[in-house]
């Protein structure tokens, strides 16, 4: 049963231990990805409109050019041949070219600045969710307390996402709503968006934050009718009823630990959680510890206390995120990891 | 000393001989092809890292390398083609050259400057080697903190080589302003001045003025690191942001200073190959001037995702919206310069049109990236990377191309294989769109940039990308190839192989050591091309009467 | 002599030289006349100081910004400075500013008795200035007054002029806004730092003074900031002090040679605005860092 439990849970929002790959929506747009929201299709018009006018416009310089270098070709060098004209100055044809674009560049320029600021004011009634970027994981905090690795959205809401970063600089991208903010320590950012189709669609890190940059991905899940209310209290009660070593190992893979920390012997950015329990070990002091429930607490706290030796000192803390019922449940969780 | 044109005894190679000479030379043509040898050099360095990283993305996930090594290559790849190749490539390689000779002037303004410039690169190539050798920095190369100053890699070489790079920068731009202002002889009016020495002036200007900053920046941020005094670290109150701000102070800037003397090399080309003064010299001219001074209020630009007001964001974008005028001006000259010539397709002449063609693509991407509401969706995507490769690559590496081959009989007194050259042109410039063009459509489909793992449905395109590449790397080894081949074994250049105008036609291939014996008298545009005949004997032009 | 002039160390010896470059020794080959030399140098050096201001900008933007976005920082930390020291440096460098602008009028006269010692003392008044910033320097490093995490004053910190012209050399029991840091490790056998111990007629243990400005009652967040803004510009305008003392020792050995006259004075000139940049700058800094209210 437990067994069953934690399998359909991994269903739901933890993510296998090594890379999560997320799947683009299908669409037919060429050059776009699926545009999920209102605003997303405003601003693919608008993309378009550019696309075409610039297809347009390279493709009469360029024919332009070739056809010139083709018809007023210069021949053998040895014949001498002369230009036909010495012409080399038309204010009418600059003041055309310089005036000319200028209509299509305000155009462009005031269309792009209505869906900027449309992307960049978040509505008042707007469900809001915290999402926190480190190294190299994403975690979204629900109102309800709940604490995910995966975005779940309703549809048809408006959703604001409150961005933060614990390390260095991230950026939450979203391509199927067209929205992206950097997550920048020491400061909040935000976005909002409003999902218009149920479904799956990736979330990326866009801005560059290390060695598992590109692991940095996530997914979006916007659920139909109630699902989204169904979803929340569906994780809270199974948490709640979760025996210790199940709730550590929903912990393990919810807070991403697996990126640093594999769990099959591999050494990562941190050691690894398999046999770990019980072992003594070095610290970057040259001191010796040995791993039991206090030093998983610290570490999990406090990281920067106690860095095995041969490690970075990478790891965020976790203080305030995990209660100590979650805790415990890692600890149980790692006594397994033999 | 002989008259210049008539001297094939005495040049600047062989007027002495010897390493030391050239390393302590204050001859402007002999620090010019030092740093040409040392930016080619740069350039397979970068080129080689860019490879490794194309072949790493053959596939999602390990290829052929490990996420950390990838990130280093990629760092290097771009702070060594930024720093090393594009910024110096032009003006301080090819200008160094030619700028005294087209302006009429004996040398520089101040030779031990300029060959203490050329030192300072080679002080900075060497830091960001140390870096290498060291455990080579894994911050990219806009060094962002606060990774640039937490993560575990030796930044402060890679960081101090770009500060030192800087100073080479300035010192090059600093000599240049002086001599357009101070060394021109009589009658060389600005608007007698050909157009690659504009272009160069506002590549200068903006040398000068923006680079400090970059200085400044890349100091507090090794003191930062070294020491943690707080300025960009938000855990001692300091403001990650403000770094950005700084950066893009100096590298949008930085991005014309790299591209205006393109402007300039085209510039001479188109007109000389089409046997055409060349059309709208004012407005090209002054496009770069007008270039210069916007591309100072647009830094805002590459931070609309960081945070920034809307006003600040709004503001930095309309003023980018007003540099695709001059830009766009340019393109529509050159192409009107052409008409009713006689257009004459040799490699140079190729290259150029090569630059019209991908310049302009670069061009319009960029437009969506000014417009705020679709540059949030392409920030940071492969879109950008195509955009900007298409600029850099497309536009500053193709006329570096351009203009080596176009004075390459002037500085090394030797043609080149004529026929290697046309196919190799075409080989690089189909490389090049093979390359990046696909990065666009992955771009904009959502492949965010700096990725070593990526989704499976972008892998077709990172294919075609792969392959372009190497199509690449197959058109440079041909070129560096019969370059070499033809130092040897080349037709002895004639003084002025392609009809041009401009002085530093007027002097034999190579010129002389002196330049000009006599400060020469100007009395018409550089662009005037009545006067010069092809002489089939001497396989390059004459002007009537000598 | 031709070693230390402009350009013409591998030029001019080859026979090529140019009609009239014979009677101008120090003429480089490339210019035409020593006029034109001289306004070419000028030109670059100008540029050359306008690069200088763009560099200490960046410093500027940032304390601007810094100072806006948190006043009580600057407020509060500008009570660890010694105005008397900064003051006297103002001076010594406004005053080595009026002989290099001398000297530059001794070259152009060819007194060259005159133009060494004025540019003697100019060397001395930066010996002077960096003795000072010497002083101030290692006091606040003594009292922990440093940047980022290695901000941890001690008690002895307050211990200013500035402090205590405001508010007395006496105990505040009042205001609790003692600094955080390693206070109890330097309560004796230090003497107290920059103002003059003389103003405590009973000494009260430094560890048991509850100091600080009143209008705090606790200590600003970050005030780190501001040393890192203090040092970062100091210490760059240090460096710029001592590379002019380097460029004028140079020039003094070339003076003391007789080889400047009017016809060839630009490497005083040259150095004299170069030393007029660095003195400009500290009179920004000097209010900005010392004097805000």
């Amino acid at each position: 049963m437990t067994h069953f439990v934690a399998n359909s849970l991994l269903l739901f929002s933890a993510q296998p231990d090594g890379a999560f790959v997320p799947k683009l929506a299908p669409t037919d747009n060429f050059w776009l990805p699926n545009a999920g929201s209102e605003l997303a299709r405003s601003i693919d018009s608008l993309f378009m409109f550019i696309m075409w006018s610039s297809i347009v416009s390279v493709l009469i310089i360029l024919i332009a050019a070739a056809w010139i270098c083709w018809k007023y070709k210069g021949g053998a060098r040895e014949e001498n041949r002369a230009a036909l004209s010495q012409e080399d100055h038309s204010t009418t044809l600059e003041i055309v070219w310089s005036v000319v674009p200028m209509f299509f560049l305000v155009t462009v320029f005031v269309w792009g600045f209505k869906d900027f600021v449309a992307l960049r004011t978040s509505p008042k009634d707007s469900i809001e969710i915290y999402a926190t970027g480190q190294k190299w994981k994403w975690t979204f905090k629900y109102p309800s307390g709940h604490v995910d690795s995966e975005l779940h959205v309703p549809q048809g809401k408006n959703v604001r996402i409150l961005i933060k970063s614990v390390d260095v600089l991230h950026s939450l991208f979203i391509p199927e709503y067209r929205v992206k903010m950097d997550a920048v320590p020491g400061r909040y950012t935000e976005l909002w968006f409003n999902p218009e189709q149920a479904g799956t669609s990736p979330i990326f890190c866009a801005e560059y934050c290390g060695t598992q940059h590109s692991d940095m991905m996530s997914q979006v899940t916007v659920h139909a009718g109630d699902g989204y209310d169904k979803w929340l209290l569906e994780m809270e009660k199974r948490i709640d009823a979760l025996p210790p070593v199940e709730l550590g190992q929903l912990m393990v893979k919810q807070f991403g630990c697996g990126a640093c920390h594999s769990l099959d012997g591999k050494t990562g950015t941190g050691p690894t959680f398999k046999g770990l329990w019980a072992k003594t070990e070095t610290l970057a002091t040259g001191q010796t510890v040995l791993v039991d429930e206090n030093y998983v607490r610290r570490s999990i706290l406090e990281p920067m206390a106690d860095v095995v030796q041969g490690f970075p000192p990478q790891m965020p803390s976790f203080k305030g995120q995990l209660s100590d019922k979650k805790i415990d449940g890692i600890v149980e969780y790692l006594k397994t990891l033999k | 000393m002989a008259a210049p044109g008539t001297t094939i005894d005495e040049n600047f190679i062989t007027h002495e001989k010897g390493l030391l000479s050239w390393l302590t030379t204050l001859d402007h043509k002999r620090i010019g092809v030092m740093y040409l040898m040392c930016v080619l050099g740069a350039f397979l360095l970068g080129g080689t890292a860019a490879l490794v990283v194309r072949t790493e993305l053959w596939t999602p996930g390990p290829t052929i390398i490990s996420h950390d090594v990838y990130n280093q290559a990629f760092t290097l790849h771009g702070a060594a083609m930024v720093f090393l190749v594009i910024i110096p490539g032009i003006p301080a390689a090819l200008g160094n050259i030619v700028l005294p000779l087209m302006l009429g002037a004996k040398d520089v303004a101040f030779p031990r400057l300029n060959l203490a410039s050329w030192y300072l690169w080679v002080i900075g190539a060497l830091f960001l080697i140390a870096s290498l050798v060291t455990n080579a920095a894994d911050t990219g190369w806009t060094f962002y903190t606060p990774y640039s100053t937490t993560t575990t890699t030796s930044v402060i070489p890679a960081v101090f080589g770009a500060f030192i790079l800087g100073f080479s920068s300035i010192f090059t731009g600093l000599n240049f302003m002086t001599t357009i202002h101070k060394l021109r002889p009589p009658g060389m009016t600005w608007f007698r001045m050909p157009l690659f020495l504009w272009a160069l002036y506002s590549t200068a200007v903006m040398q000068v003025l923006a680079t400090p900053v970059l200085g400044i920046t890349l100091l507090m941020l090794i003191v930062e690191r070294a020491v943690g005094i707080g300025i960009f670290d938000p855990k001692l109150g300091g403001d990650p942001v403000l770094f950005q701000h700084f950066f893009w102070f100096y590298s949008h800037p930085a991005v014309y200073i790299m591209i205006v003397p393109a402007f300039g090399v085209v510039s001479e080309i188109f007109p000389v190959f089409s046997r055409k003064r060349v059309f709208g010299y004012k407005f090209i001219a002054l496009s770069s001037v007008a270039i210069a001074i916007l591309g100072f209020l647009v830094w805002g630009h590459h931070m609309f995702t960081s945070g920034q007001s809307v006003v600040a964001s709004t503001v930095f974008s309309a003023i980018t919206f007003l540099i695709a005028i001059p830009t766009a001006i340019k393109v529509f000259n050159w192409v009107t310069t052409m008409y009713k010539g006689a257009v004459h397709l040799e490699t140079p002449m190729i290259y150029s049109l090569g630059f019209l063609w991908v310049f302009t693509i670069g061009g319009v991407t960029g437009m969506f990236l000014s417009v705020m509401s679709t540059d949030i969706h392409l920030h940071d995507t492969y879109f950008v990377v195509a955009h900007f490769h298409y600029v850099m690559m497309g536009g500053a590496i193709t006329a570096l191309l351009g203009g080596l081959h176009y004075w390459w009989p002037k500085m090394s007194g030797r043609m080149y294989n004529e026929k290697l050259g046309q196919v190799s042109s075409l080989i690089v410039l189909f490389g090049l769109n093979l390359t990046f063009f696909p990065q666009f459509i992955m771009g904009s489909r959502g492949m965010p940039r700096r990725y070593y793992n990526y989704l499976p449905e972008f892998q077709e395109m990172h294919q075609l990308s792969t392959i372009g590449a190497y199509m690449m790397g197959l058109g440079f080894v041909i070129t560096a190839w019969y370059l070499i081949v033809s130092l040897k074994k080349g037709r002895i250049a004639p003084a002025n192989p392609w009809g041009g105008h401009t002085l530093e036609w007027h002097c034999s291939s190579p010129p002389p050591y002196y330049n000009f014996h006599d400060a020469p008298v100007i009395t018409e545009g550089p662009y005037e091309y009545a006067d010069w005949t092809y002489d089939k004997k001497i396989g390059g032009y004459v002007r009537k009467g000598q | 002599m031709s070693e230390a002039t402009t350009a013409d160390k591998t030029h001019g010896a080859d026979g090529h030289d140019h009609s009239g470059h014979g009677e101008f020794p120090f003429l480089a080959h490339h210019f035409d006349t020593p006029q034109q030399q001289f306004e070419t140098g000028k030109l670059g050096i100008w540029l050359f100081l306008v690069t200088e201001v763009l560099f200490f900008g960046g410093l500027f933007c940032a304390y601007a910004l810094y100072r806006s976005l948190h006043p009580e920082v600057f407020e509060y930390a500008h009570f660890f400075l010694d105005t008397k020291w900064g003051a006297i440096n103002t001076c010594v460098l406004i005053f080595s500013s009026v002989t290099a602008a001398w000297a530059v009028r001794n070259a152009q006269l060819k007194q060259t008795k005159m133009l060494v010692i004025n540019i003697a003392i100019t060397i001395l008044c930066g010996f002077g200035f960096m003795g000072i910033k010497y002083v101030e320097y290692s006091h606040k490093i003594h009292d922990g007054l440093l940047p980022g995490s290695h901000y941890q004053p001690t008690l002895h910190a307050w211990d200013t002029p500035a402090y205590k012209a405001k508010y007395g050399s006496g105990e505040h029991a009042t205001s609790p806004a003692a600094p955080h840091g390693k206070a109890a490790a330097h309560d004796k056998g230090v003497a107290p730092t920059e103002g003059a111990p003389a103003s405590e007629a009973k000494p009260v243990p430094f560890s048991e003074r509850k100091v600080g400005p009143h209008e705090f009652n606790v200590e600003p967040r970050n005030v780190n900031r501001f040393f890192a803004i203090y040092f970062c510009m100091t210490g760059l305008h240090g460096i710029h002090v001592v590379v002019g003392i380097g460029i004028w020792v140079w020039l003094l050995i070339r003076a003391s040679r007789g080889e400047f006259g009017p016809q060839y004075f630009g490497p005083i000139d040259y150095a004299a605005l170069y030393w007029h940049l660095v003195d400009l700058i500290w009179i920004y800094l000097f209010p900005l860092l010392y004097l805000i209210h």
